[in-house]
C-alpha cells in the first residue's frame, strides 16, 4: 500500500469524472429532480413521500455509483490501462481505495445537493437527523461502487456492464422493502430480500425513521451494509488479475 | 562477461486453443536495443507479455534481470508499452504523465523530462483524446519512461509515425541504451531492424533468428534484411 499511489489514484478518477461536465451535471442534478417528482407524485398523500423520500436518498447513490464504477473499470480494463497499472508498483488495494475515496467524495456531493433539497424545500421529514440519512447513503454508494467493480469483471462492452443494472440492481429495489414491507413478503421472497444488501440500507432508513434517533439496530444495519461491500470488494479486487491468457 | 538483462528457456505458450509460442529459448543481453521482428501474427506480443510478467504461460521459464518475469521487485525497473496507447484518453497529457510518476514513485520532475524525450513538452495541457494516433503512442510511451527503467519492453512504438519523428524516437532509445537501458523492440517493418544492436526473428511462434544484423546479412549472403529474413523462413520450412 502506498498513500501516495492512493490519493493520486483518487485525484485522477475525480479528475476524470470532472473533465466529464456532462455525467457530473447528471449526477448532481438527477437524484435532487426526481426527489422533486417523487414529492409532487405523491403530494395528496405525504405520509407515502415521507416512508419512501429518505430511503430514495440511499439508493439514487447506490444505483449510479454501481454505474459509474463498472463503466470506468471497464474501461481501465479496455483500454490496457488495468494492465498497464499492474506491471508498476501499484498495488491492487491502492487502486480499488483510491475509486472508493474518489467516488465517496461525489456520492458526498450528490447526497448533500438531493437531501438539502428534500429537506430544506420539498418538507421531507428528518426525525433521526441528516447525519445519519448521508452516513446511510454514503455506504450505499461504496455498495454500489463494490458491486460495480465485481460485475465489470464480467462484461466485455459497456452494453453488457449497462444491462447488470436491471440485472442486479433491479431485484434488490424490489425486493429491498420499499414497495412492499418485507415482513409481509412470501417466505421465499423474504428469505431471498434477507441476503440482499439493499434491504439493510432500507430497513436502517425505517428504523431511524420510526425511532427518531440513530439506534443499535440502525448501527448495525449499517455495519451489514458496509460488511457486504467489503465482501464485494474483495470478490472484486480477485477479479484484477496481473497475470491473463 | 555481463549477465544477460533477459533469460527464456523452452518458453509455450497457449492462446485461445493454439500453441502461441512454442520452445523459445534466447538471451538478450544487457545495454542494448534487440529488436523482435515478425510478421503480425507471429507471437510478438505474446513474447513482450511473458517478458512483463502478464502472460499466463503454459510451460518453461522467463527471467528478467535475475529474478522471475512479473514478481514484485521487478515492477519499477520494468517499462512496458502496450501496441495500442493505454493512457487516459480524458485526461490532459500532463495529468497522464503525473499519475503513471506517482504510481512507479518517480519525482513529478521526471514527468516533464519524460515528455521533453518524446517532444510533446509543448503538448502538456491538451486532452489524449484530441491528439493523433502517432502523439498518442508517444504519450503511452513517455508514461513508461518516468520511471526510468533499467528493461523497456516496448510493443510497435514506432507505427504511424512520420520518418523524421521515427528517427528521433530511434535515436532517443539508442541514447538510453548508452545510458545502461536494456531495449527490446517489437516491430514488423524490417526497415527498422538495421536500426538494433540485435535482432530475435519470430515466424509462428518459434525462433528463427537470434543474432546480430551485420551476421544475419553474413549467414545468408544479403545485405537486405527483408530478403535474409525471407531466406531464413525459408530454410526453416525446409528443415521442418
Amino acid at each position: 500500500m502506498s498513500t501516495r499511489t492512493t490519493l493520486a489514484t483518487a485525484a485522477r478518477v475525480l479528475r476524470q469524472l470532472r473533465a466529464d461536465h456532462r455525467t457530473m451535471a447528471l449526477l448532481l442534478v438527477v437524484p435532487t429532480l426526481l426527489m422533486v417528482l417523487l414529492r409532487y407524485v405523491f403530494d395528496g398523500s405525504p405520509a407515502t413521500f415521507d416512508r419512501i423520500g429518505q430511503p430514495l436518498l440511499a439508493i439514487f447513490p447506490f444505483v449510479t455509483m454501481f454505474l459509474v464504477t463498472s463503466v470506468a473499470m471497464l474501461r481501465e480494463r479496455t483500454s490496457g490501462t488495468l494492465e498497464r497499472l499492474l506491471t508498476t508498483p501499484m498495488g491492487k488495494l491502492d487502486l480499488l481505495i483510491g475509486y472508493a475515496l474518489a467516488f465517496a467524495l461525489t456520492t458526498l456531493a450528490q447526497v448533500a445537493v438531493a437531501s438539502t433539497v428534500a429537506f430544506a424545500w420539498l418538507g421531507l421529514d428528518a426525525p433521526g437527523g441528516v447525519v445519519p440519512v448521508v452516513l446511510i447513503a454514503l455506504a450505499d454508494a461504496l455498495l454500489g461502487m463494490a458491486l460495480g467493480l465485481f460485475v465489470s469483471a464480467f462484461a466485455a462492452t459497456e452494453f453488457q456492464a449497462v444491462q447488470f443494472l436491471p440485472a442486479i440492481v433491479l431485484p434488490q429495489f424490489l425486493l429491498c422493502g420499499l414497495l412492499a414491507p418485507r415482513d409481509q413478503m412470501l417466505d421465499l421472497l423474504r428469505w431471498i430480500s434477507n441476503v440482499l444488501p439493499l434491504s439493510y440500507a432500507v430497513d436502517g432508513m425505517t428504523r431511524l425513521r420510526i425511532d427518531g434517533r440513530f439506534t443499535g439496530h440502525v448501527a448495525i444495519d449499517l455495519a451489514v451494509v458496509a460488511g457486504c461491500t467489503v465482501v464485494a470488494l474483495a470478490l472484486g479486487a480477485a477479479t484484477l488479475r496481473r497475470r491473463t491468457a | 562477461m555481463t549477465q544477460a538483462a533477459v533469460v527464456v528457456q523452452d518458453l509455450r505458450v497457449d492462446r485461445l486453443g493454439r500453441r502461441a509460442l512454442d520452445d523459445l529459448t534466447f538471451e538478450i543481453p544487457p545495454g542494448q536495443i534487440t529488436g523482435l521482428l515478425g510478421p503480425s501474427g507471429s507471437g510478438k506480443s505474446t513474447l513482450l507479455r511473458c517478458l512483463v510478467g502478464v502472460q499466463r504461460i503454459r510451460s518453461g521459464e522467463v527471467t528478467v534481470l535475475d529474478k522471475p518475469a512479473g514478481s514484485p521487485g521487478l515492477r519499477r525497473q520494468v517499462g512496458y508499452v502496450t501496441q495500442s496507447p493505454s493512457v487516459y484518453r480524458d485526461l490532459s497529457v500532463g495529468d497522464n504523465l503525473r499519475y503513471f510518476a506517482a504510481v512507479v514513485r518517480a519525482r513529478t520532475a521526471d514527468a516533464a523530462r519524460a515528455l521533453e524525450q518524446v517532444g510533446l513538452a509543448d503538448r502538456a495541457t491538451d486532452l489524449v483524446g484530441n491528439l493523433s494516433g502517432g502523439q498518442q503512442t508517444r504519450v503511452s510511451l513517455a508514461c513508461a519512461l518516468v520511471g526510468s527503467p533499467a528493461l523497456l519492453v516496448l510493443d510497435e512504438p514506432t507505427v504511424g509515425l512520420d520518418p523524421v519523428l521515427r528517427r528521433d524516437l530511434w535515436l532517443m532509445f539508442h541514447r538510453l541504451a548508452d545510458a545502461g537501458a536494456t531495449l527490446i523492440v517489437s516491430s514488423h517493418v524490417m526497415d527498422e531492424a538495421a536500426r538494433c544492436d540485435r535482432l530475435l526473428l519470430l515466424r509462428e511462434g518459434r525462433l528463427v533468428a537470434d543474432d546480430t544484423p551485420e551476421s544475419l546479412r553474413k549467414l545468408t549472403g544479403t545485405p537486405d534484411l527483408e530478403e535474409a529474413f525471407l531466406r531464413l523462413a525459408e530454410r526453416s520450412e525446409a528443415a521442418a
